[in-house]
C-alpha cells in the first residue's frame, strides 16, 4: 500500500482539533472529515496513517470509515447529488426526480458521469421535510424541487464548472 | 398565535441576541445554587423534546453530586427522525438560545465543557453554531469565570458523519469518542457513566433552548403553559400534502384539527386526509378520524395509541398507498440498523423484503400476519429502540389499513395508485 502523506494544512489543524477532547482518539472523526474535505474522498491509505497518528488500530479507523455513510471511499464527481428518498420526499415526487437525474446524466445510483462532474446518490431523511422534495449538492440543500428546477440546477452547475476550468 | 418562546425572535447577531434579552438568564444562573437551577427546571415540567419525553430536571438531578470526575453537557442535534425538521429551524432562527441553554445546564450539573453533536448534513448550521460560539467566547458569554462568578464553560461543535442511529444518546456518545455509533447497554446510564466514562447530561436542541426562558421567568410560569403534565410550548414540524408545511410553535395540548387548519393552512388543494404519523416516522400511525379527535401532547397521543415523539407530523393523503409508504419506512430502518442486535438487523431486513413482495407481486395471504409476527419478535428485544421504531409503524399500518395489504396480497393493483 502506498504511503500516505498528510497535507501541511491538515498538520496545522491537528493540535487544535485534538485539544477539543480530553482524549486524542476522539478527534478521529473530525480528522477523517478534514482529509475528505481536502481530497474529496477518504483514501484507504489514509486510514493507516491516521491510526498511526492517533495511536489506535487500523481496524478502528476502517470500522468508522465503513460505518458512517458520509465517508466516501472512492473518488467521486465534483458535485455530489444526494436525493432524499424518505417518506415526505417520496410523497412529493422524489422517485420522479431520481428517474429524471438518471436519464439526464446517463448514470445509475452510485455512478459518476464520464466528465467527472456529477455523482448521483440517494440518501435517507435530510431533516428538511417541510420543503420536500429535497436534494443536497455537496454541502447545500436544494428544496421544494421540481423537474423544471432540477433541470435549471444541472445546467447551472455545468456552466459553473465550465467557467472555472 | 399562542405564546412563542423558541421562535419568538429571529436573531442573526450577538448584539441582536443581547437586545432580545439574551444572556440575562445565564447571568442569573451564575448567581444561583446549582440545585436551585435544577429545581426550577423540575418545577417547569419541561420534558425531553427529542422523542422520549423524559423530565429534563429529573435527568439533570441524576448526575452524582459527589463524583470527582469531569461532567459534560451534550446537545443532541443529530436530527434525523423522518418527518422532523424543527432543530435545524431553531438553530437557524436563534442559535444563541441553544448556546445559553447549554451554559445554564453546565452550571446546573457542574460541567465545564459541552459538545453540540450536529448531524453531518447540517454543514451550514454547524458552521453557524461555530461562528456564534466564537463570538460568545470573545464577548465573555462563554469561557472563564462568566459574569465574574467562579463558573467557566466552554463549548465545541462535533459533526456527525451520516448515521441515524447516532440520534440514540449512547450511540451519539460513542460517535463523539471517535467510534462506530453503536448504542451501549444501559445501565450504566449516561448521568453516571456517559461521555469519556464521566457523568453526562444529553438533551435535545429544543429542550436546551427552552431553559433560558425557564430560568428567567421561573418554572411555575412555564408550567402554566400547555396541558396537564405536558407543560410549555413545543415545536411541531408538519410535512406532507398540507397548504403550509413548516415548523410552528404551539402550546402542548392543541387539538390536531386546530393545528392542521390554523397553522398548516389545512389540506392541500384536492387532497383528502387519510392518516397521520404524529411524532416522527417511528410513532404509530393514526387514522384520519383518530387524528382529528386527538390533542397534541404526551398524554393525549399515548391515549390515542401513538406518541408525541419529536413532534414531526407527517400527513398522508387518500392517494398515498399505505403499503408503499410502509416500504419506504422499512427500507429506511433496515438501512440504519447498526447491526449489533440480531432481532433488529435481521428483522428490519426481513420486513423490507416481505413488503417488497407486496409491492412487486408475490405476496401471499399469510404475509400480513407474517409481518406482524416479525414485528412482535422485534419489540423490546434489542439494546436500543430502533427495532421498535420500525415495529410500531408496521403493526399500526397493518392493523389500521389491513384492506390495502390484503388487496395487494390478492394480486389486485394497488388501490390508491403507487406514489411515483
Amino acid at each position: 500500500m502506498k504511503k500516505f502523506k498528510f497535507s501541511e494544512e491538515f498538520n496545522r489543524k491537528v493540535a487544535a482539533t485534538v485539544a477539543r477532547y480530553p482524549k486524542a482518539d476522539a478527534a478521529l472523526i473530525p480528522l477523517m472529515q478534514e482529509v475528505q474535505r481536502e481530497l474529496g474522498h477518504f483514501p484507504e491509505e489514509a486510514a493507516q496513517a491516521l491510526a498511526n497518528l492517533l495511536g489506535i488500530s487500523y481496524a478502528r479507523v476502517k470500522g468508522v470509515l465503513t460505518f458512517y455513510t458520509m465517508f466516501r471511499r472512492e473518488p467521486g464527481g465534483k458535485y455530489l447529488l444526494q436525493v432524499c428518498r424518505n417518506l415526505s420526499c417520496h410523497m412529493t415526487g422524489s422517485v420522479k426526480l431520481l428517474e429524471y437525474l438518471k436519464a439526464r446524466l446517463g448514470i445509475e445510483e452510485g455512478g459518476t458521469t464520464h466528465d467527472g462532474l456529477f455523482t448521483l446518490m440517494t440518501v435517507e431523511c435530510l431533516g428538511s421535510c417541510g420543503t420536500a422534495p429535497v436534494m443536497m449538492v455537496n454541502d447545500d440543500y436544494h428544496e421544494n424541487l421540481t423537474v423544471e428546477k432540477l433541470d435549471k440546477l444541472i445546467s447551472g452547475l455545468r456552466a459553473e464548472a465550465k467557467a472555472h476550468k | 398565535m399562542a405564546e412563542q418562546i423558541l421562535l419568538k425572535h429571529k436573531v442573526v447577531s450577538l448584539d441582536g441576541y443581547k437586545a432580545s434579552g439574551g444572556w440575562t438568564a445565564l447571568e442569573k444562573a451564575t448567581r444561583m445554587e446549582p440545585a436551585a437551577i435544577i429545581d426550577e427546571v423540575k418545577k417547569s415540567g419541561l420534558r425531553g423534546r427529542g422523542g422520549a419525553g423524559f423530565p429534563a430536571g429529573l435527568k439533570w438531578s441524576f448526575i452524582p453530586k459527589d463524583s470527582a470526575k469531569e461532567r459534560y453537557v451534550v446537545c443532541n442535534a443529530d436530527e434525523g427522525e423522518p418527518g422532523t425538521f424543527k432543530d435545524r429551524e431553531l438553530i437557524r432562527m436563534n442559535p444563541y438560545l441553544l448556546i445559553e441553554g447549554m451554559a445554564i445546564a453546565g452550571r446546573a450539573i457542574g460541567a465545564k465543557t459541552g459538545y453540540i453533536y450536529v448531524r453531518g448534513e447540517f454543514a451550514r448550521e454547524a458552521a453557524l453554531l461555530e461562528k456564534c460560539i466564537g463570538e460568545a467566547k470573545v464577548a465573555g458569554f462563554l469561557g472563564d469565570k462568566l459574569f465574574g462568578s467562579g463558573f467557566s464553560f466552554d463549548l465545541h461543535v462535533h459533526k456527525g458523519a451520516g448515521a441515524y442511529i447516532c440520534g440514540e444518546e449512547t450511540a451519539l456518545l460513542e460517535s463523539i469518542e471517535g467510534r462506530r455509533g453503536q448504542p451501549r447497554l444501559k445501565p450504566p446510564f449516561p448521568a453516571v457513566e456517559g461521555l469519556f466514562a464521566c457523568p453526562t447530561v444529553i438533551n435535545n436542541v429544543e429542550t436546551l433552548a427552552a431553559v433560558p426562558a425557564i430560568i428567567e421567568k421561573g418554572g411555575a410560569w412555564y408550567a402554566g403553559l400547555g396541558a396537564g403534565k405536558s407543560t410549555g410550548t413545543k415545536l411541531f414540524s408538519i410535512s406532507g400534502p398540507v397548504k403550509k408545511p413548516g415548523v410552528y410553535e404551539a402550546e402542548l395540548g392543541i387539538p390536531f384539527k386546530t393545528f392542521l387548519e390554523e397553522y398548516a393552512g389545512g389540506m392541500a388543494e384536492g387532497k383528502k386526509l387519510k392518516a397521520v404519523i404524529p411524532g416522527g416516522s417511528s410513532t404509530p400511525v393514526l387514522t384520519a378520524e383518530e387524528a382529528m379527535n386527538a390533542r397534541l401532547d404526551y398524554e393525549s397521543l399515548a391515549a390515542a395509541g401513538s406518541m408525541l415523539g419529536s413532534g414531526g407530523i407527517i400527513v398522508i393523503a387518500e392517494d398515498t398507498c399505505m403499503v408503499d409508504a410502509l416500504l419506504v419506512l422499512a427500507r429506511f430502518y433496515h438501512h440504519e440498523s447498526c447491526g449489533q442486535c440480531t432481532p433488529c438487523r435481521e428483522g428490519t431486513g426481513w420486513t423490507e423484503k416481505v413488503l417488497r413482495r407486496f409491492e412487486e407481486g408475490g405476496a401471499g395471504p399469510g404475509d400480513a400476519d407474517l409481518l406482524l409476527s416479525i414485528s412482535n419478535n422485534m419489540v423490546g428485544r434489542t439494546i436500543c429502540p430502533l427495532a421498535d421504531a420500525l415495529a410500531m409503524p408496521v403493526i399500526s399500518f397493518i392493523t389500521k389499513f389491513r384492506e390495502e395489504f390484503d388487496a395487494h396480497a390478492a394480486g389486485n393493483t394497488c388501490r390508491p395508485g403507487r406514489t411515483k
